[in-house]
């Protein structure tokens, strides 16, 4: 080692450093050593992560319930009805077969046509007399289903039964009432097998919808076989056809749908199906959720707070133990660092704790309602390191605090 | 100076050292002092001298206003921040009148924690803290808490501490300030043994009972230093 003076000399003494693994050891260790107090510190911290992570899912969670709902069903349905030309006339047409077809393609559920029934001004009446003195003979729409429309719509029996397959097949003189049909006609029941007319035409009345969830239209109309407004009304193609799909497979049986009901002419239907379902990105903050938001943006404050109050107060109490780690070699930075783990630490420790809770919260709740709990994933990432972050933010000031002092003045404090 | 080796551990030369209030205090006039290595020093002087401040200049946790100090040979006002620490960590044991053990770390991490600021690898390191223990007999207490042991045992486990990573130098403030006249003789024992192996120590003291141990004698009085006869 017969070098420069000046080589020699700054090789002489190494200078003083600390590895990740022993300042870790060291904050864990300074944290550790009261553990009640540090619990206590963390709190704040805790109840404010866990007040907005529990307001932010409980959100999240109510504004995917609405959506879910109202998303089921249309989410699962199509509806296919043919091109329009320009002038308003139509010139294409739908197979007979469309909902047997349909039918058979993978993921449908339901499927039945629909179509209005040109009555040419005939008027609905219920009884065989025309009675001058009460309105007895209305103008009400009448329209032609398939055997599965009922299915395909939801539609519920307030009594009576559906028309059926057979029903269609022999062109027999049947019809179901909408509920809203029904009233207008003074029907609430079928048991005296009550008959109505359409012109001369007599049908029985077997059946009154209570409701359907799709094809509202259908509460005012009067319902008659697919067949049956072939044979009588001369119907050449049905109108609209209805599909109820599985949830997720709308998009992909509407594409197929074209082909499966006129593969000679793909352009000549016009398939509505459901949008792209979306998630609602921005969560529903009613007032609730404000004050809910604001509580927890407090209390995290306040946890800020506690947490840069401790730590001041534990360098404080700790000078003489400062003091002793820059004689055995600290710098300030080493100091400042310890300091700062310390309250980030517990910054983070809040944060995963405050998200766990508030995570249990939001899936209690929903599962005392009954909903599907919803967390943006984001969530357990995020409120760890927000947590570390207003720990590190609190610790500054403390930490500065300890590295100014020096070590001659720390050590005089008795240890 | 022709090589660090044959250096003295501490040359002072024309210290001073001024607290800047207001009046100043001259804490140190002219102090011109060297220690070779080996030496056992011991330095006396009333209350307020400024025995204290010669030792944390010493040590480098303080700065002289004024003249040269080296540190086996290397002059520490070239040193910077990271390099002095580096310095008190490798080469400078410290012992306090106060112990300044850790209450909520056992003796072995207590002892332990002297290789923290050194960056270096914690393998083999409570082996070397076990041994340090071993210089000062205490291997049988190093899983206990400092504050179930007595002063004396207390004062040993932090020699132990200084002891680690063999340094160049062992400043010591009123080692036995706190203890007994007993346990006082114990530690002054254990001072020798070290000084017999080899041990350059300084040891600052009002007493001159406890001075009478070391094989050297300076006095400090207002600041200003003298060589005993
Ligand atoms: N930080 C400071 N600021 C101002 N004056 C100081 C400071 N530290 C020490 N002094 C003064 O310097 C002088 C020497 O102090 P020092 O602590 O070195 O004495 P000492 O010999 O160690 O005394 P004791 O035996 O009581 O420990 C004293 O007059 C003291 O008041
Ligand atoms: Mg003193």
């Amino acid at each position: 080692m017969r070098l420069l003076p000046f080589r020699r000399r700054t090789s002489k003494f190494q200078r003083s450093g600390i590895s990740a693994v022993d300042l870790a050891d060291e904050a864990s260790a300074g944290l550790f050593a009261r553990p009640g107090r540090m619990v206590l510190t963390v709190s704040g911290t805790v109840i404010g992560i866990a007040a907005l992570v529990a307001t932010l899912g409980l959100a999240r969670t109510t504004g995917n319930r609405i959506l879910g709902r109202f998303d089921e069903l249309a989410a699962t349905e199509i509806f296919i009805t043919t091109q329009t030309a320009a002038d308003g006339t139509t010139q294409e047409w739908l197979p007979w077969d469309a909902p047997e077809r349909m039918q058979r393609l993978n993921g449908v559920v339901a499927a039945g046509s629909l179509t209005s029934v040109d009555t040419n001004g005939a008027l609905i009446s219920t009884s065989p007399i025309s009675d001058p003195t009460s309105q007895t003979e209305f103008e009400l729409p009448v329209q032609a289903a398939s055997p599965g429309l009922f299915k395909a719509v939801r539609a519920n029996l307030a009594t009576g039964r559906f028309l059926d397959g057979g029903n269609s097949v022999r062109a027999d003189r049947m019809a179901v009432l909408g509920s809203g049909a029904a009233i207008r006609l003074g029907i609430t029941s079928v048991a005296q097998m009550p008959a109505l007319r359409i012109g001369d035409d007599v049908y029985l009345i077997v059946g009154i919808l209570d409701t359907v969830a799709r094809q509202q239209d259908l509460m005012g109309a009067v319902i008659i076989p697919e067949g049956t407004a072939r044979a009588d009304y001369g119907v050449t193609s049905p109108e609209l056809v209805v599909v109820e799909t599985q949830i997720g497979a709308a998009a992909l049986i509407a594409q197929q749908t074209p082909l499966a009901l006129r593969p000679d002419n793909v352009a000549a239907l016009k398939v509505a199906s459901p949008p792209e379902p979306k998630r609602v990105k921005d969560a529903v903050v009613n007032d609730l959720n404000t004050l809910f938001l604001l509580l927890g943006g407090v209390s995290l404050l306040v946890g800020a707070i506690g947490i840069a109050n401790v730590t001041l107060v534990s360098v404080i109490e700790r000078t003489s133990e400062i003091g002793l780690r820059r004689a055995i070699g600290a710098t300030r930075t080493h100091i400042a660092a310890q300091f700062l783990l310390e309250s980030t630490a517990m910054g983070f420790i809040g944060g995963i704790v405050g998200a766990s809770l508030g995570s249990i919260v939001v899936v209690v709740v929903a599962a005392v309602q009954g909903w599907t709990p919803v967390l943006d994933p984001m969530t357990p990432l995020l409120a760890p390191i927000g947590g570390a972050v207003i720990g590190l933010v609190s610790g500054t000031y403390p930490a500065m605090r300890a590295t100014r002092m020096e070590p001659v003045m720390a050590l005089r404090s008795g240890g | 100076m022709r090589d660090g080796s044959s250096a003295p551990v501490v040359s002072l030369s024309n210290v001073s050292r001024v607290y800047p209030t207001d009046p100043p205090v001259r804490a140190l006039i002219d102090v011109d002092l060297s220690i070779e290595s080996g030496d056992w020093l011991a330095i006396e002087g009333p209350s307020g001298s400024g025995k204290s401040t010669l030792l944390n200049v010493m040590g480098c946790l303080d700065r002289q206003t004024e003249g040269t100090y080296r540190f086996e040979g290397v002059d520490v006002a070239d040193l910077n921040d990271r390099e002095r620490a580096g310095l008190r960590s490798r080469r400078i044991g410290f012992i306090f009148q106060s112990f300044h053990l850790l209450r909520h770390r056992s003796v072995l991490e207590n002892v332990m924690m002297a290789e923290v600021y050194r960056h270096q690898s914690r393998r083999g390191r409570s082996e070397r803290a076990m041994a340090a223990l071993d210089r000062v007999e205490l291997t049988h207490r190093a899983d206990f808490l400092p504050t179930r042991l007595s002063g004396g045992e207390q004062q040993r486990v932090a020699i132990a501490r200084a002891l680690l990573g063999s340094p160049g130098l062992l400043l010591s403030d009123e080692p036995t300030g706190n203890l007994d006249s007993t346990t006082s003789g114990r530690i002054l024992d254990l001072l020798d043994g070290l000084h017999d192996e080899g041990l350059t120590i300084v040891m600052i003291t009002h007493d001159s009972e406890v001075a009478k141990r070391a094989r050297r004698r300076v006095h400090i009085r207002d600041g200003r230093l003298e060589e005993a006869s």
